[in-house]
């Protein structure tokens, strides 16, 4: 039997289970946050949004956002200039 | 939503580096729950304006970097220092700084102010113009965009009293 083995970061993705995922890369303030928002409106309630930005500020603002709207932040990384969340609507 | 937070700008200035305040913030206040109101006024009232074709000029304003959107790393990096007598008499000069400015924001991966205000526009931003600014300028409601609202002094702060945020911009 061949066993397949996912890379970690495959794994980690999967658990998220993203139903839609959003590219942001390569926008500046505020268009990532009105993408995201605009994202969520469309997915249902407990179903998680993968999002990627390259905008150094999005760390910090997709928190803040995230704290307004009630939609939790479930899981955050960066790497090579990337920033992904992983945000799950409340 | 019963703790929804209500904010309320002013904004009173219509050259493209102001324009971007109120509908940057206006845009992000309704993208996080918060209802929102500007009030355009003054020049302000020109962002509503049907034909939006704001400018920009480095005249009274040192501050502003002037910088080349285009070329080497290091070309872009260099500071081009503009004085008053240049800018006064160079002939569309304006013109040529609002065009490197609108370049350097595409650039930059930041919106147009036609994109942003059409994006407050979508999430319900309340627009509302300054009906004695219109009567001064002599525009009449044909020259503005749809939706926009028409009012006064009072209003605005009848609608400021019940915000928890307030800006002049």
């Amino acid at each position: 039997m061949i066993v397949v083995t996912p890379s970690k970061k495959m794994r980690k993705e999967d658990s998220m289970n993203a139903k839609e995922e959003l590219d942001c890369r390569g926008l500046n303030c505020p268009l990532p946050i009105l993408k995201t928002k605009k994202a969520i409106e469309k997915l249902a309630s407990g179903d998680v949004l993968k999002v990627i930005a390259t905008d150094p500020g999005s760390s910090n603002d997709m928190d803040a956002w995230a704290r307004r709207t009630g939609n939790p932040i479930v899981d955050k990384s960066e790497g090579n200039g990337e920033y992904v969340f992983f945000i799950k609507k409340g | 939503m019963a703790n929804q937070k209500k904010m309320m700008m002013i904004a009173s200035r219509g050259s493209l580096d102001w324009a971007y305040p109120p509908f940057i913030l206006g845009s992000t206040g309704a993208a996080l729950d918060i209802d929102t109101s500007i009030f355009f006024t003054f020049y302000g009232l020109t962002l509503l304006l049907k034909d939006l074709n704001p400018k920009v000029t480095p005249a009274g304003n040192p501050a502003m970097p002037m910088k080349m959107p285009f070329g080497p790393k290091w070309f872009q990096g260099l500071n081009w220092p503009m004085p008053n007598a240049v800018i006064n008499n160079v002939p569309f000069f304006d013109s040529f700084v609002t065009s490197m400015m609108k370049k350097t924001f595409k650039n930059k991966g930041v919106a147009s102010i036609p994109e942003l205000r059409e994006l407050c526009i979508e999430s319900g931003v309340k627009m509302i113009a300054c009906q004695m600014t219109m009567d001064v300028f002599g525009f009449t409601k044909d020259d503005f965009i749809d939706g926009v609202e028409f009012a006064g002094a009072a209003t605005a702060l009848e609608i400021a009293s019940e915000s928890d945020i307030q800006f002049f911009l």
